[in-house]
């Protein structure tokens, strides 16, 4: 009985741990494509390709994973290629698995959409060296692997803009995942973007150790509403917090994708994905024969991240001011990260008339002033 | 303090639920490890309903109804078919956490009206929830959180106090003995699952009717195997699973208002707490050799009726 015990209680650490992916969801297909094959005249000119998707949550999940598939259906509608994809593949070798069994179909592009995939697709990127793998959000790239993320934080210095002006009393608060430089970035884009319309804004972080919890996430915004932020934006895959929003009479800023009709009365905007043009224009040049290893952080200007329409609840003034800077940075104009800026000691990280470089952006690792938080 | 007190009990009546559903389970001597497959199931069938037909009582109902069945299949393969529990257990996670995926692709983004959202309120009961401190955070609650501490003490009384729970009892302690003295050892086992699997499918109505309130797809995120966890630490007794429910839905909230003091590492530790806690149990209570451990003899063991022992 002991025995069974132990055994049972190992495996509950390890699904607890796991949270459970979803495992027993097939690789589809979708036959659809065939329709707009003929219209497509790039599709019937090029052979026939299959474009393989591995996601690391659901589809569902109205978030991140969610705007992936946005952009494959996108891909598909645009140059009617046979689409596969498979959700929830944990960051482990069971990349490899799943990616075989796609080449094994007949995929000879790759788009892995996890940080943690990044090892795996090096290998096999080493394995096939036909297959062409574009990988998001990591740094590994080799002649037939490439990486390729978007620069989200220009779309989150906006919505700070947003809730630096919603703001009644100037206390945002920030319901975030993982101290990691990504999300960082995120949190200090947003405070500066908050403080360029109210210096004295403050932004109060909580740390969740979790992409997806739904409940657990409300509960840190509710943490954060307690004590006493009145707009609350997210790093987060799940509108949890923006529900907490809801149902406190404060605001709320998403993330990802769209999530107005999640929470009506405290949605504002959301800094949002779109991944579509740039999974089409690389498939393109699949198509043609003219891909190449070529890594990839687009930002606004490229279309691949924007900001959500305002709602109707959002400042009224704030729709110019989020057009007069968005006009900047879409110009090159203005970045997020130009200086000066000021650490949370107060020390000068970014000197006036300069921005911050790619790489010290990559491997950020500090708050800027005004946020209230620490980095584990 | 009375509003982090009161969100702790909010975050642990779905466990709660689950966990008493789980002991109903354990006591008739089956192991189901399928409690997070049926809260989802209870999950996204009580949204569904829910969100077509406006009526919260309906919508409660459904997301017990389809734990239920979701037990009953478990119910059918280990009871009748005689096989393997553990294995049929997680195969219910997989299941649930499918069958959950599909129906809920339909539910994304959909919200619950006001009208509807407003009937889980907090009530506040009178008298007690006058009592400082306690009658704020025990007393005023929706009705969903009176219904689990109902629902905790009459499963203590029936399982414990009655004849039914007597012969529940031996059921899960000695089959051939039950057998023996003429109680349908099947029908027992077929009922109590199903009542447990009504309980986590509460659980997970919770979740999507009250708490969060929405359908996300993977919406419990972990707190079946929390439940599982909780049964060994409740040492099978509903009363204390009342207990430990808050205490583990308090250390997975305490981490972020540890960090508004500044204790940064608090989430990490706070939600490996519960795991801690039960293996400290565990090795408590066998250091202890079974005294006053109501863990059933049977718990996992098939009944074969022919079998001799």
């Amino acid at each position: 009985m002991k025995r069974i015990f132990s055994v049972l209680l190992v495996m509950i650490l390890v699904f607890g741990a796991i949270g459970c992916a979803p495992k027993a969801t097939e690789t589809s297909t979708t036959e659809e494509t065939e329709a707009t094959e003929a219209v497509t005249e790039a599709a019937t000119e090029a052979a026939p390709l299959t474009v393989g998707f591995i996601y690391v949550g659901p589809i569902g999940d109205g978030g991140w994973t969610f705007a992936h598939d946005q952009g494959r259906l996108y891909l598909e509608q645009e140059l009617g290629v046979k689409t596969l994809y498979k959700e929830s593949v944990p960051e482990d070798a069971e990349v490899k698995t799943v990616v075989k069994g796609m080449i094994d179909q007949g995929a000879s592009v790759i788009f892995g959409t996890s940080f943690g995939y990044m090892e795996f697709m090096d290998q096999l990127a080493k394995e096939f060296p036909d297959v062409k793998f574009l990988h998001c959000s990591g740094y590994m790239s080799s002649e037939n692997m490439n990486n390729y993320f978007g620069k989200i934080e220009e779309p989150r210095y906006l919505s700070g803009i947003v809730a630096g002006m919603k703001s009644q009393n100037g206390k945002l608060g920030y319901v975030a995942a993982f101290p990691i430089p990504e999300v960082i970035r995120g949190i200090n884009a947003f405070t500066l973007g908050a403080q360029s319309v109210n210096p004295a804004v403050e932004v109060e972080v909580v740390w969740t150790s979790t992409w997806y919890d739904p409940a657990l996430e409300k509960e840190a915004a509710k943490a954060l509403i307690a004590n006493g932020a009145d707009v609350i934006a997210q790093h987060q895959d799940t509108a949890g917090p923006q529900q907490a929003a809801e149902e406190a009479g404060v605001f709320a800023i998403g993330y990802n994708s769209p999530s107005k009709e999640k929470a009506p009365n405290a949605y504002l905007t959301a800094p949002i994905w779109n991944w579509g043009p740039y999974y089409v224009d690389q498939v393109k040049k699949v198509q043609e024969g003219t891909w190449s290893s070529v890594n990839y952080w687009g930002g606004m200007a490229d279309g691949i991240v924007a900001l959500d329409a305002l709602s109707e609840i959002a400042p009224t003034e704030a729709q110019a001011k989020v057009d007069e800077v968005s006009a900047k940075i879409l110009s090159g104009e203005f970045a997020p990260f130009q200086g000066p800026i000021y650490d949370q000691t107060g020390a000068l990280k970014v000197n006036e008339g300069e921005v911050l470089a790619d790489a010290d952006q990559l491997s950020m690792m500090w708050f800027v002033k005004g946020v209230k938080g620490t980095i584990e | 303090m009375i509003l982090f007190l009161m969100a702790a009990i909010q975050a642990g009546t779905p466990l709660l639920l689950a966990t008493l559903g789980e002991i109903i389970t354990e006591r008739t001597g089956n192991l189901n490890l399928g409690v997070e497959g049926m809260m989802l199931i209870g999950a996204v069938f009580g949204f569904l309903v829910g969100h077509s037909t406006e009526m919260p009582f309906l919508a409660i109902a459904a997301g017990a109804a389809s734990g239920a069945v979701a037990a009953g299949i478990y119910a059918f393969v280990t009871v009748t078919l005689r096989a393997n529990q553990v294995v049929t257990g997680l195969a219910l996670t997989i299941f649930g956490t499918g069958v959950s995926g599909f129906i809920g692709k339909y539910l994304m983004g959909f919200v619950l009206s006001e009208g509807f959202i407003d009937q889980f309120e907090p009530i506040a009961i009178p008298l007690l929830s006058k009592i400082p401190l306690i009658g704020p955070v025990l007393f005023n609650q929706n009705y969903f959180v009176y219904l689990a501490y109902l629902l905790a003490i009459a499963s203590w009384f029936y399982i414990e106090r009655t004849r039914f729970g007597l012969n529940l009892r031996m059921v899960g302690e000695n089959p051939a003995a039950a057998d023996a003295s003429g109680i349908n050892v099947s029908l027992y086992k077929y009922v109590h699952i199903m009542i447990g699997g009504a309980l986590c499918g509460l659980g997970g109505a919770y979740l999507s009717l009250v708490y969060v309130p929405a359908w996300q797809e993977n919406l419990t995120a972990g707190r079946g195997w929390i439940a599982i966890a909780l049964v060994i630490f409740s040492q099978w007794n509903t009363l204390y699973a009342l207990f430990g429910s808050y205490l583990f839905g308090m250390l997975g909230i305490l981490g972020f208002r540890l960090q508004q003091f500044n204790i940064p590492y608090a989430q990490y530790i706070f939600s490996a707490m519960p795991y801690v806690i039960t293996i400290t149990v565990l090795i408590i209570t066998s250091m202890q050799k079974g005294k006053g451990s109501n863990e059933p003899e049977g718990l996992s063991v098939p009944y074969f009726r022919e079998d001799r022992h």
